[in-house]
This record gives structure tokens, C-alpha cells and sequence, in this order.
């Protein structure tokens, strides 16, 4: 799992984010907000590493900036040890290839205009691969490997016609169908209910199996970063005040902030039979 | 003593496709300062209860069946304008994503004063001024934000906003219908203890709409499961957390995430709703029951009393 000696796939070194907020309608004066400040990480390739904090913390920020929708205003950041600062042209272009993202929104995240084939086509067409017929087989691949199966009942479906959960999955196949070796999810499952939200981390632990792609995993529910993290770093205004396996952060929790989501988590005891007695009907 | 009763209650949408079966044969009782808490995922008519009670249904929808007693009056039958007095007045409602509705060009301590005068028109300045303090107060938001547009708020202070609106009129009963949803997580427990205090200080009753059973589980003293339209569990929340009895609510409550005990293996389910349009007429969880029996799938089941608080809609699962 979290092996210290795992090359890092994407690393932050000082990075800072700055924002400016006109302050009033009228007047011109504005107000510097730090989303982001000196934060330094590293995520080891091939792990799952969960970025967990509260509204205004930054990591909706963070998860931008290495995926270069923004950039940032000090420091530098590193995929595969190679520089994403001043990226431009064709080097950009594969930058885009190798590193996706998945919103929190399925209601607003898929062009409504567009089938499901095209929303996952387009990418490919962007970059120019594969012929039509090419990137058909491609996407129904794709539709296959995200459970949307059969994927020929899906293709010419458009996003009103699926549930927030098959609309994800749809999301997260455009992301998968070039094939990144970097994927960003910001808080993926917020907006679904909690059995949907297992089926897709089940979906991406086995896409990280099986194709070693490496996520990053923004949440700030503590619970579904301890199930599907390996690595979590827990961000408070703009700083990262703790990082840690899983595990680690939240048996032995080092900072008085994390302590404090860890106290706050609604839980409860639930006595009922053990799972294997249950057993379960296959998932859909 | 009990202050609702609901016997028997079905709820249905006219929609292009047919009749849809939101809720069906709905029953329980509420007694003055407990709290019931209504879980189920989406889709399984716990929002379409809360509106039915407010007597807030759309226009394509109706209650067909069955009776809400409250203050010795059926609610089902009440006009219009009998059922605007019993609204705020003894039931209130926080409706889903309501600290979104907030009018963003009036103050929020205006959008107070409006929902008292709504229902009392002839309240005093001063009367209405004192009121507005006192729910300031009570949900503990500080007096001098009391000018502040909505805008100026955080989304837990809009929250609280919102309650102090549903207890305006000093009801006796309040729907609270995801309250906190979309709030963080230490917000969402800072606004459910206040819920706890003020529900015990004013012994007002609630019933708690969520699809996080967590939540639920802090606030309530009863659960009742819903699932395509039933309640399928219903108990005291010691018994449906400690001795789930229904499949649907083992599998609902195993697939949850929380930080206790060791790391946990869910089980990914999903359960899909049957059409409601034309329900089965068996069992309604029957495809998708690891308990399931040749029975369950043409003959409907019926409520199995576990104890006299708690109830499961199988016929299976002992």
C-alpha cells in the first residue's frame, strides 16, 4: 500500500494561492483571501490520496491548480518531476492527456446537448485519435469498464435520461478514455446517496487496481477518505495541518483541527447481523 | 400524548405516464416533544410525506387515501384556508435547500418579520421586533447580524435563519426536510445539537427528513425506513440501529460509512426502485432481497410486530 520509497507522481512545493474580492458594489477597494499558503505535498504514484477539509479550506482550489485550470501564484508544481508551470502548445496538450478531473456535480457536469457517446468521444476527437470508428469501440469500451453495461443501450442516451450515479460514472469514463495516469476527483459522490457513492469508490479502487492510476480524491467527509484512501491530508484554511495513511490519521490524530472533524462525524452503533450472513445481490 | 396520527396515508402524482404511487398506506404516530426521523435513499417518498402533511403537495399530486389527525381534526379534509392557519402556526417546515431561497435583497431579519406577519398580521412593531431578538437568540445568532442580507451569511448561519423562520409562530410540530445537507461537517453537528436543545427547551416534536442515516440516528428518538414508497422499518432508534429486522435496512445501514471499529468492508448494493407507476404487487424489495422467497414475490407482506414499538414490513426475515 503506502510504500515511504514510491516515487511521487504529482508534488506542491510552496504553493499560494491569492484571490481579490471587490469588497463593496461600489467602491473599487478589494481584499486579498488566501485560499492557499506554502503548501507543499507529495502523492505517491498509484495510491489514492485523499485531500479532506471543510468549505473555504482550499482543497477545491488545490485540486484546480494541478489540474492546471488555474494556475498558481507562488511555488511550483511537479508531475513526474517535470515542471506544469509554464507548460504551453503540444506540451500542454499531453499534460491534458495524462491528468483528468471529475466534478461534484452530474447535473451540471455533462453537456446536456450532447448523447453519452459524444460527451465521451470528445476528448478523443480533441486530441485527435482514432478514427470515428475507432473511438466508437473505444467508447463503448469505456461505457463497459464504468459498469454501464449494456453500453449500446447507453450511447445514445442523453444526461436527463440517466440518475445522478450512471451520470458520474459517464463522467468518469470521459475522464478515463485517454487513458490518464493522474485523475482528480473533487468530491465525486456528495451529491449521491451513500449506497451509490460505495459503488463508485468501488469503481475507482478498481480502476487504481487494475490500471494504476493514481487519485486524488477531494472530500470532506473524513468516513469515505478512510474507506477509499490510502494517504489522506487534512486542509484548514488554506494549510495542510496533518498527513498520514488513513489509518493513521484518524486512530492517532496529531493536530487539535482533525480531532475536531473526527469528533464532529455523525456516527452510530449498528448491531445488526454480520455482513456475511447478509451477502449481497449483484451490484448494478 | 400523542399530537399526530397518521392512518393509513397514500399519496400519488398524476404524471404523463400514469399515476405515479409515491406513498403508500403510510402509518405511525408522533407524540408532543419526540423526534422521528424518516430515512430512506432518494426516491423513496420521505420528502413527499413532509409536503403531504404541510398540505404542500404540487398540483399534480394528491393524498387518496387515508387521514392525518392532528388537534382532534383530520388535516386531509381541512379546506384551504383552515389548513393556512394550522401551517406555521402548529406545523412548520425547513424545507430542502431553503437557506438557497432566501431572498437575497432583503435582510434576513425582514424575511422573519414576513413569515410571522404572514399568519398574525396584526402584530405589534414592538411585539415583532422583541420576537425576531428572541429567535436571533435562540438560534444563536448574534443580534447584530440581524441587518445582514443573506449574502453576508455562512451557509450555517442561513440554516439557522431558516429555523428560527419554521419557529416563528411558535409551532408545536416542525418538518425538517435535510436540514443539513451541504453544510460541513462541523457545521452540520453545531446545527444539530441546536436542533436537540431547542427541541427539548420548547418540547416541540420533529420529524427529521435524511438520507444520511447518521444524522438521523443523533437527532431521533424514532426511525422509520422508507423504501419505494413504504416504510418498511419502523422502531425506536436503539431497536432499528441495534436489531434491524428488514433486509433493506441491514443492507442500508452495513452500506454506511462511519470512522468507528475497524475498517469497515461495506457491501455495494444499489437498490433500484421498482416502477411506482405500476407497483409489483408482491414485495417491493423482492428483486433485490438476499432473503427473498418464491412468497415475496406475488403476495405483498404485512407489518410483523417485533415488540410493540417495532415493526418490519417481510415475511421472511425473523
Amino acid at each position: 500500500m503506502a510504500d515511504a520509497d514510491k516515487k511521487p507522481i504529482v508534488q506542491l512545493n510552496g504553493i499560494s494561492k491569492f484571490y481579490k474580492s471587490q469588497t463593496s458594489f461600489f467602491k473599487a477597494s478589494t481584499e486579498t483571501v488566501t485560499a492557499l499558503k506554502d503548501v507543499t505535498l507529495e502523492i505517491p504514484k498509484g495510491e489514492i490520496f485523499g485531500l479532506v477539509g471543510q468549505s473555504g479550506s482550499g482543497k477545491t482550489t488545490m485540486g484546480r491548480l494541478v489540474v492546471k485550470l488555474e494556475d498558481p501564484d507562488e511555488g511550483r508544481i511537479l508531475l513526474e518531476g517535470q515542471e506544469i508551470n509554464r507548460l504551453k502548445g503540444r506540451a500542454l496538450k499531453k499534460f491534458r492527456m495524462k491528468v483528468q478531473m471529475i466534478f461534484q456535480d452530474p447535473y451540471q457536469s455533462l453537456n446536456p446537448h450532447l448523447s453519452i457517446a459524444d460527451t465521451i468521444q470528445e476528448p478523443l476527437s480533441i486530441h485527435g485519435i482514432a478514427t470515428r470508428q475507432g473511438r466508437r469501440m473505444k467508447v463503448i469500451k469505456s461505457l463497459e469498464s464504468v459498469g454501464l453495461s449494456p453500453a449500446l443501450d447507453f450511447m445514445n442516451r442523453y444526461p436527463h435520461q440517466l440518475s445522478g450515479g450512471q451520470r458520474q460514472r459517464v463522467a468518469i469514463a470521459r475522464a478515463m478514455v485517454l487513458k490518464p495516469e493522474f485523475v482528480v476527483a473533487d468530491e465525486p459522490t456528495s451529491m449521491l446517496d451513500a449506497t451509490i457513492a460505495i459503488q463508485l469508490f468501488r469503481l475507482i479502487l478498481d480502476i487504481r487496481n487494475r490500471f494504476g492510476v493514481t487519485f486524488l480524491f477531494i472530500t470532506h467527509n473524513l468516513a469515505a477518505a478512510r474507506f477509499l484512501c490510502d494517504r489522506i491530508a487534512v486542509i484548514h484554511h488554506g494549510e495542510i495541518v496533518e498527513t498520514g495513511t488513513a489509518e493513521k490519521v484518524i486512530k492517532d490524530p496529531q493536530h487539535d483541527y482533525t480531532r475536531k472533524l473526527i469528533s464532529a462525524q455523525p456516527s452510530f452503533t449498528y448491531g445488526g447481523a454480520n455482513n456475511s450472513e447478509i451477502g449481497a445481490p449483484e451490484p448494478r | 400524548m400523542t399530537l399526530l396520527s397518521v392512518e393509513n396515508v397514500c399519496v400519488s402524482y398524476r404524471t404523463k405516464n400514469g399515476v405515479l404511487n409515491a406513498v403508500d398506506d403510510i402509518s405511525f404516530g408522533l407524540d408532543e416533544g419526540r423526534s422521528l426521523g424518516f430515512v430512506g435513499e432518494s426516491g423513496c417518498g420521505k420528502t413527499t410525506i413532509g409536503m403531504a402533511l404541510m398540505g404542500l403537495l404540487p398540483e399534480n399530486g394528491s393524498i387518496t387515501q387515508g387521514r392525518i389527525i392532528y388537534g382532534g381534526r383530520d388535516l386531509v379534509q381541512l379546506s384551504a384556508e383552515a389548513m393556512r392557519t394550522v401551517r406555521w402556526n402548529e406545523i412548520a417546515m425547513i424545507f430542502q435547500a431553503a437557506m438557497n431561497a432566501l431572498n437575497p435583497v432583503h435582510r434576513v431579519h425582514e424575511q422573519i418579520r414576513e413569515a410571522i406577519l404572514a399568519h398574525h398580521p396584526d402584530t405589534l412593531q414592538a411585539d415583532l421586533q422583541q420576537r425576531v431578538e428572541m429567535l436571533f437568540d435562540l438560534v444563536e445568532i448574534p443580534r447584530e447580524r440581524m441587518q445582514d442580507y443573506p449574502h453576508q451569511f455562512s451557509g450555517g448561519m442561513k440554516q439557522r435563519a431558516i429555523i428560527a423562520m419554521a419557529l416563528a409562530c411558535d409551532p408545536k410540530m416542525v418538518i425538517a426536510d435535510e436540514p443539513t445537507t451541504a453544510l460541513d461537517v462541523i457545521v452540520q453537528d453545531q446545527i444539530l445539537q441546536g436542533i436537540k436543545t431547542i427541541q427539548n427547551r420548547m418540547n416541540i416534536s420533529v420529524i427529521f427528513i435524511s438520507h444520511d442515516i447518521a444524522v438521523v440516528a443523533d437527532v431521533c428518538h424514532d426511525i422509520a425506513v422508507m423504501f419505494a414508497g413504504q416504510i418498511v422499518e419502523f422502531g425506536s432508534r436503539e431497536e432499528v440501529f441495534e436489531t434491524p429486522i428488514h433486509p433493506y435496512t441491514r443492507l442500508l445501514l452495513s452500506s454506511y460509512l462511519t470512522l468507528d471499529g475497524e475498517r469497515p468492508e461495506p457491501i455495494a448494493f444499489a437498490a433500484k426502485t421498482p416502477n411506482l407507476i405500476t407497483p409489483p404487487s408482491g414485495c417491493r424489495f423482492y428483486e433485490q432481497c438476499p432473503k427473498a422467497t418464491q412468497a415475496c414475490e406475488n403476495d405483498p407482506p404485512e407489518y410483523r410486530e417485533i415488540s410493540s414499538t417495532h415493526r418490519a414490513l417481510c415475511k421472511v426475515v425473523d
